[in-house]
């Protein structure tokens, strides 16, 4: 599957789906998309850019191991049910901040981190499977 | 909550498992020299108790207590009154003690600190279980003592016997907790109360309810199994592979005397009908005789303790299984009596291994020149429980025979197992206390001396308080004894303990019965050993190989088992899997003959006929595909049609969804494919092919009824309306799948990603498996499959 096509063409298509990927998580409280999804299409991403450049490569650019990242997002996911204890609210109450900044005013919430947990613990357990899937094809 | 009075019982529970968490830093820090200041905590906890002992002998009883678990109407309470608070005075008492001793004993051992841990929490487990007033927090604790008990048994956890003997113990008395657990919950739902004080306020409720039987069968087999009665009684003396301050601990004062607790506890409610004056007096009865017979067959000085420990064991049962008030005098006397005589010889016992090194009683003599103070310990702590005043232990055996003898039959039954034990109990004694210090000297693996204070210290202080309390009888009586008396029996009573024997009776003359028939045994120790020892081998069966036997034939029927259903062949799980599944499905309807109507025809566009064209060409590819991986492929065309269809009737978010699992679905199955070395082409047999055919067709036909039976029941829109009335306004999206998950039941979405989380940790674990055979690398794809299925069921 390694064509010169494939490998040239795979960083740059895994890049974009990173990226439109984190759109999608970003977007998903009102329009389709959200954590999960998000975390599938990276997944995806880390999976095509394996099959053509090696798993080694893909443990590079992550730098941390996968299942590392999906630690951190159930961590996440754990944390942002915390701030509506502190106001004496039921765990996992809903928190909304309005910042301002750039002339915007950005909406901020315990929802937003929630589903970022969700997408990193998708794509963290999601492509520890498929590199060790593609790790032992190549040895 | 308060620190003095009742209310701080609380604290006075916790205090032993706090000195649990703290033992093994200070045992690193201070050495074996710890056991000081450790061994203030229970004496701090004594101290509490024994001032709540004006209250509790003035008739007062307590239940301090917090909620535990409204909604089931559990509690964390205790229960004080004069039984417990004697209970509690012998564990945190003879703990204090015990904790000196185990601070001598294990000196300069590697895990000593662990050692005073499993102590302290043992200690803890057993407090809690004497207090407890709610059922299932007495249940609890009943269970963490067999647990606790585990720990220190095997605690020499490299030896197998000690292994064996834990794992027997913890399965005897274990497993008895789960016929009182039953037992308990029968009792709740009889009476309607969670609370010892609350049923044992009920009177007769439980004796005239019908299911009356059940429950005392089933508290028996719970208090049986703990205090060691015949049959049950075997795991006790195994239990001696446990170091001395175990078994000084465990089987004088606590463990073996949780069962007789139970008893006590239960008389006032369940004693006095007549299953219970037949089945305790009986097993009982034979308990000490069998406990007494036994004991005389050793020369390990720790298993003729150990079996006499039976044997009165078995002696305290008689005494309640009697109901009669007299003789449950002579029990609650007994009871004192036994836990400071024992634990005190069982710790002498102890300091002659530690210092002599042998507790081979026929390897053992003339002692007393070598180490005076523990000779003078074991004579005090003998003399008690040969029942020779002016000794707790006499005045003990005075009342009993007092509350046992009469005219007729069951009397003079009674009597004379009372009597018999009684002697043989006396030869034991002499046997333990005068054989290994009188006498020539006799050559002991190691130079005896005296040992250090830590370790005399517990025998002298147990022992003389054995005579003290006889001296001090009268307020033994007032303070002790008649509080205990009133909570077995249910009603206040009064008793007067006195040393001096009133009247010259038949108490007195039995006696000296006991006494001369002791002596003229202890004369003919060896003989009577010989003959119990010739008898046993002739049986050559008993519980303890009953044991190993009931244990060797469950692991063969287990094995057994495992083996017809964990055949480790893939195509059978994925088989049996997908079959019960169409069972499932399909049962209902034909069982219930409630099949969904026919189905209108809706009138589909060009497109959406498009769409399932797509499927249904995806399906047909699948089936005549002449690789798998075309078949892998095929199966994607099928589910992105799918996704085809969620989005074309609005479910953007579905549909999405699909697609992406569709993929990695693809993608992850070729991979697994690849990895697990498969043969490009499906060889099943054709017989194969048609069963799995049938099965896959059953399953779909299933689902599609069961799918087209619930679209055409009413739809409850409560849901939706709250969801589309509420998402925007309260949660501030517009994208209602995502709020739900997010928000609204975001709680579920964690718990999920937790599992997709640990799924992922499993599949990674099992790729990393350097496969053995075949079959263990068909477990990849099992578990792969499942990961992909949980995720699919995180979005739907």
């Amino acid at each position: 599957m390694r064509t010169i096509i494939f490998r040239t063409i795979a960083p740059y298509l895994a890049a974009l789906m990173v990226l439109f990927s984190i759109f999608v998580l970003l977007r998903g409280h009102n329009e389709p998309g959200g954590g999960f999804i998000g975390g599938l299409i990276a997944a995806s991403a880390f999976a095509i850019y394996g099959i053509a450049c090696g798993v080694a490569a893909v443990r590079r650019a992550i730098t941390l191991h996968p299942m590392t990242i999906s630690a951190w997002g159930l961590f996440i996911a754990g944390l942002s049910g915390l701030p509506s204890l502190f106001l004496k609210q039921p765990f996992m109450t809903s928190q909304w901040w309005y910042v301002h900044a750039f002339g915007v005013e950005i909406p901020l919430s315990t929802p937003l981190f929630f589903d970022i947990g969700v997408y990193l613990v998708v794509v963290g357990s999601i492509s520890s499977i498929a590199l060790a899937l593609e790790e032992r094809e190549s040895d | 909550m308060p620190l003095f009075g009742p209310e701080a019982t609380f604290f006075a529970v916790l205090a032993p498992f706090a000195a649990a968490i703290v033992a093994p830093a200070l045992t690193r820090a201070m050495g074996h020299n710890a056991a000081w200041p450790l061994a203030l905590v229970p004496a701090a906890v004594f101290v509490f108790f024994a001032g709540l002992v004006p209250q509790v002998a003035g008739g007062e009883s307590f239940t301090p207590g917090i909620a535990w678990a409204p909604a089931y109407g559990v509690s964390f309470s205790f229960f004080i009154d004069g039984l417990s608070t004697m209970f509690a005075l012998l564990i945190s008492g003879i703990g204090t003690f015990i904790i000196l001793y185990a601070g001598g004993y294990l000196k300069g051992h590697a895990h000593q600190g662990r050692f005073f841990s499993f102590l302290f929490l043992f200690m803890g487990a057993m407090l809690g279980l004497v207090l407890g007033n709610d059922l299932l927090t007495l249940f609890v604790f009943w269970e963490l003592t067999s647990i606790t008990s585990f720990l220190l048994i095997g605690f020499d956890h490299l030896r197998a016997a000690s292994r064996r003997a834990a794992i027997q113990a913890l399965v005897i008395t274990g497993g008895g907790g789960l016929s009182l657990l039953a037992g308990f919950l029968v009792i709740m739902s009889v009476t309607g109360e969670a609370s010892m004080s609350q049923v044992l306020a009920g009177g007769d409720v439980l004796r005239e309810h019908a299911l009356y039987p059940l429950i005392l069968l089933l508290v028996l087999g719970g208090a049986f199994t703990k205090s060691a009665q015949f049959p049950f009684h075997f795991w006790l003396p195994n239990a001696m592979e446990a170091p001395t301050p175990v078994s000084a601990f465990l089987h004088s004062a606590t463990m073996v005397k949780a069962g007789v607790y139970l008893l006590m506890r239960m008389h006032p409610v369940l004693g006095d009908t007549a299953l219970w004056t037949t089945i305790l007096p009986v097993f009982g009865g034979a308990t000490l005789i069998v406990g007494t017979l036994l004991a005389v067959r050793q020369t390990d000085l720790k298993l003729m303790l150990a079996y006499t420990t039976v044997a009165s064991l078995g002696l305290l049962v008689m005494l309640t299984g009697t109901s009669w008030e007299k003789a449950i005098e002579g029990a609650a006397l007994y009871l004192l009596a036994h836990s400071l005589f024992k634990g005190a010889l069982f710790m002498v016992a102890g300091t002659i291994d530690h210092e002599a090194g042998t507790r081979d009683v026929t390897r053992l003599g003339g002692l007393r020149g070598a180490m005076p103070v523990t000779f003078v310990a074991a004579c005090l702590a003998a003399l008690s429980m040969s029942g020779l005043p002016p000794f707790v232990g006499f005045i003990a055996k005075e009342y009993l025979y007092a509350g046992i003898w009469g005219d007729g039959g069951i009397y003079y039954a009674l009597t004379a197992t009372a009597v018999i034990g009684n002697a043989l109990m006396l030869v034991i004694a002499a046997a333990v206390a005068l054989k290994p210090f009188l006498g020539a000297k006799v050559e002991t693996p190691k130079h005896a001396h005296e040992g250090p204070l830590l370790l005399f210290a517990g025998p002298v202080a147990l022992s003389l308080t054995g005579l003290a309390t006889a001296l001090l009888a009268h307020s033994t009586g007032v303070y002790l004894i008649q509080p205990v008396i009133t909570s077995i029996t249910g009603v206040q009573s009064t008793v007067d303990v006195h040393l001096v024997p009133g009247y010259v009776g038949a108490p007195l003359i039995l006696s000296g019965l006991t006494v001369l028939l002791g002596i003229v045994l202890y004369l003919k120790l060896d003989a009577l050993r010989a003959a119990m020892a010739g008898t046993l081998a002739a049986i050559g069966w008993g519980p303890d190989k009953g044991f190993d036997q009931a244990i060797a034939g469950l692991v063969r029927f287990s094995a057994a088992v495992t083996h017809r259903l964990q055949s480790g062949r893939m195509d059978i799980y994925m088989t049996l899997t997908f079959l019960v599944a169409a069972i499932a499905l399909l049962a209902p309807p034909l069982l219930t003959n409630s099949y969904p109507a026919a189905l209108e025809m809706p009138d589909f566009r060009f497109y959406e006929w498009g769409v399932l064209v797509i499927a249904a060409v995806g399906l047909i590819a699948v089936l005549t595909a002449r690789t798998r991986l075309t078949a892998i492929v095929s199966l994607g065309i099928q589910g992105f049609a799918v996704a085809l269809i969620f989005m074309l009737f609005g479910a953007p978010d579905l549909s999405f969804t699909q697609f992406m699992v569709e993929t990695l679905s693809v993608v992850i199955l070729a991979l697994v494919m690849t990895r697990l070395n498969l043969q490009p082409r499906d060889h099943r047999p054709k017989g194969y092919r048609v069963v799995h055919g049938l099965i896959a067709t059953a399953l779909g036909v299933g689902f599609a009824m069961l799918l087209i039976r619930v679209t055409q029941l009413t739809f409850d829109r409560s849901l939706s309306d709250f969801f589309e009335a509420y998402s925007r306004t309260i949660a501030h999206g517009r994208n209602i799948v995502n709020v739900i998950l997010v928000d609204f039941r975001g709680f579920d979405t964690f718990g999920e990603i937790a599992v997709v989380m640990i799924t992922g940790l499993c599949v990674l674990a099992l790729i990393r498996v350097r496969p053995k055979r075949a079959a263990e690398g068909a477990l990849d794809k099992a578990s792969g499959d499942e990961a992909l299925s949980k995720r699919e069921e995180v979005q739907v």
